[in-house]
């Protein structure tokens, strides 16, 4: 999928920002993840005509970020920390339980995260960026259930407000 | 013990305005930008010069380098040149800048033009932190409001001075925190360090000259405007001047950011009933780690709690501040189970462009996976010291380094910890896990 009309003006205010367009990689990334909750293929070969490079030179870059999703993920990305404080406050439970919990669905993807600087409220997750501390097995479902249900509202797989 | 609270100069709004902080409204209602218009009365050599040495601000990223020296390494007449504000917060345990984006984005954009103006820039770019989505929300919302305002654009406030600043979010990634994998990341590349000499101030950003700076550092400088450098200088202790923020967690009981002068003791910010209020269900400390994963440990006896928050006084301990993260551990923790999660994630973040780092870390995770999980052999400590050896010769703080940059060096810190306190308790694990023959 290319980018849609609108992102693609968007897509080029972006790279006029930068006094090189091969800085605009990054952000254009994440605008392709707001678009289409991952980063394709198309995607890249568009960012590489747009900043001038080639379509192995934006996937060399990007495969090194962990938030490019360079296959497809749910709608909801869950990313549980077990870092040096969360893994002494319960953060390895809360991991193991939407693991199991949410293995087989295809709208939630849980994935094991380093420290996201919410080590005051350990153990802690993002839904989508979004900070949730504190956490118990329990609770944590709980959340990822709200988001569902669409009494939370989520932001995109980039972490971006719709 | 004293019974020590907070000193809040860049923290005071957030706690004055807990529900509106973040604005343009509530940052002008409480003296925001007030550092901005008496800096644009002085000249750029004024500021650095003058001001912020005098002050003796260190920055607050990891090194405690004095930021007036660094930014007296640009060459002279040498433009563009540009200030990279590092907001990659990456380090384990590490919460303050998250805190300063989200609650006090002005006080920063009011640091950033302070500086760019000191150092004679007129394009600065931020690094956000890619997992930082409120943060950058907050930010970019500040930086059009500070535009409307006159702080950002040409001509701010009526002074000629002209400055841009460009937000850039991360994706994921620690070694981008470092300041040339930063540079890297920033060019749009993978973000690998850069060998260095030269250094960002000579050849940074898009080959120009460059100062990278921690947000905590730039959030201070309209504070050391206001007071003047010599005024903030009589806080603190030393060549430690100021205060700092101390990102607290793990086992006390009031985990959180707390703004302490320097020269408190580990023991006042861990116990004071204003600041951490102790061990959790009356316990005692273990061990703790102060600086962030990066620094080597120390544990609850009287001389290690007692040692003063002072970036030199700590390295004789051969620890160091570093990021002013501190990881309390109690009694139920075990050593060997926090060092190897340390190893995982120095093993995962490695950039992999250099051998003994790419390498080692990842024998370091494999044996400390088996020695915490009951799977240990007596040989182990000293294989982890050996294989920590090659990455950082002689294992001694501050480390020698066989990389590019000091995440390789970084990984050790743990083994030689373990090893240092905890080498009886390892080896009596071992033994007791051991399935007799
Ligand atoms: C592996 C590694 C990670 C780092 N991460 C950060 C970080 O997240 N934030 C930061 O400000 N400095 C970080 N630093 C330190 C920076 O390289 C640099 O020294 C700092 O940003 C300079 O700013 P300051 O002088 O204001 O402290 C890191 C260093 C290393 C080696
Ligand atoms: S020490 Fe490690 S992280 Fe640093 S440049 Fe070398 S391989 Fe990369
Ligand atoms: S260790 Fe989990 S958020 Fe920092």
């Amino acid at each position: 999928m290319a980018f849609t009309p609108e992102n693609l003006a968007r897509a080029r205010e972006v790279v006029a920002r930068y006094p090189r367009p091969k800085s605009a990689i990054l952000p254009l990334a994440h605008l392709a993840q707001d678009q289409d909750g991952w980063l394709t293929r198309d995607a890249m070969a568009e960012i590489a005509q747009l900043t001038g490079v080639t379509a192995a030179d934006v996937l060399g870059t990007c495969s090194f970020y962990t938030m490019f999703k360079r296959d497809p993920v749910g709608r909801l990305v869950v990313s549980v920390c077990t870092n040096a404080t969360c893994l002494v406050t319960g953060g390895p439970e809360v991991l193991e339980h939407l693991e199991h919990r949410y293995a087989d669905d295809p709208e939630v993807t849980v994935e094991e995260v380093e420290c996201i600087a919410a080590c005051g409220g350990a153990p802690a997750m993002q839904v989508n960026y979004e900070f949730h501390e504190k956490l118990t097995p329990d609770t944590a479902a709980e959340v990822v259930e709200a988001y569902r249900r669409g009494e939370l509202e989520a932001r995109t797989v980039s972490g971006s407000r719709r | 013990m004293a019974d020590v609270g907070e000193t809040r100069i860049i923290t005071r709004r957030m706690h004055e305005r807990p529900d509106d902080s973040w604005t343009i409204e509530a940052s002008l209602g409480s003296g925001g930008y007030d550092g901005l218009r008496k800096a644009l009365t002085m000249t750029g050599e004024q500021i650095g010069q003058e001001q912020v040495k005098a002050s003796g601000l260190r920055g607050r990223g990891g090194a405690g380098f004095p930021t007036a020296t660094k930014w007296s390494f640009l060459p002279k007449g040498v433009y563009p040149r540009y200030l990279v504000v590092n907001a990659d917060e990456g380090e384990p345990s590490t919460f303050k800048d998250r805190m300063l984006i989200e609650r006090d984005p002005h006080q920063l954009i009011e640091g950033i033009v302070i500086a760019a103006f000191a150092i004679g820039c007129n394009l600065a770019f931020v690094y956000v932190r890619g997992e930082f989505a409120l943060g950058y929300d907050r930010l970019r919302q500040a930086v059009d409001d500070a535009r409307a305002k006159g702080f950002l654009g040409t001509d701010i406030l009526g002074s000629g001075f002209d400055l841009d600043i460009v937000l850039h979010r991360g994706a994921g990634a620690y070694i981008c925190g470092e300041e040339t994998g930063l540079l890297e990341s920033l060019e749009g590349e993978r973000g690998m360090p850069r060998i260095r000499p030269p250094f960002p101030a000579i050849e940074g950003l898009y080959a120009k000259p460059t100062v990278v700076n921690n947000v905590e550092t730039l959030a201070t400088l309209p504070h050391i405007i206001l007071m003047g450098g010599e005024e903030y200088a009589k806080l603190g202790v030393g060549r430690s001047t100021g205060t700092r923020l101390f990102s607290l967690s793990g086992h006390v009981n009031r985990p959180g950011n707390y703004e302490v002068e320097l020269g408190n003791t580990f023991r006042d910010l861990i116990f004071s009933p204003q600041l951490g209020g102790g061990i959790r269900n009356g316990g005692s400390v273990k061990f703790f780690i102060p600086g962030g994963a990066s620094s080597q440990w120390l544990t609850g006896s009287d001389e290690h709690l007692d040692a003063p928050l002072d970036m030199d006084a700590v390295s004789a301990l051969g620890v160091m501040l570093g990021s002013g993260a501190v990881m309390v551990y109690d009694e139920t923790t075990s050593p060997a189970l926090v060092a190897w999660r340390l190893a995982k994630f120095f093993a995962h973040e490695s950039c992999g462009k250099c051998t003994p780092c790419r390498e080692g870390t990842g024998w370091l995770e494999k044996v400390l996976y088996r020695l915490s999980h009951g799977l240990g052999r007596p040989e182990d400590l000293d294989l982890l010291l050996d294989v920590g050896d090659n990455i950082s010769p002689g294992l001694n703080a501050p480390f020698s380094q066989t990389t590019i940059c000091p995440l390789g060096p970084s990984a050790v810190s743990a083994v030689v910890s373990l090893n240092k306190y905890f080498r009886d308790e390892v080896l009596a694990g071992i033994a007791a896990a051991e399935v007799p023959a």
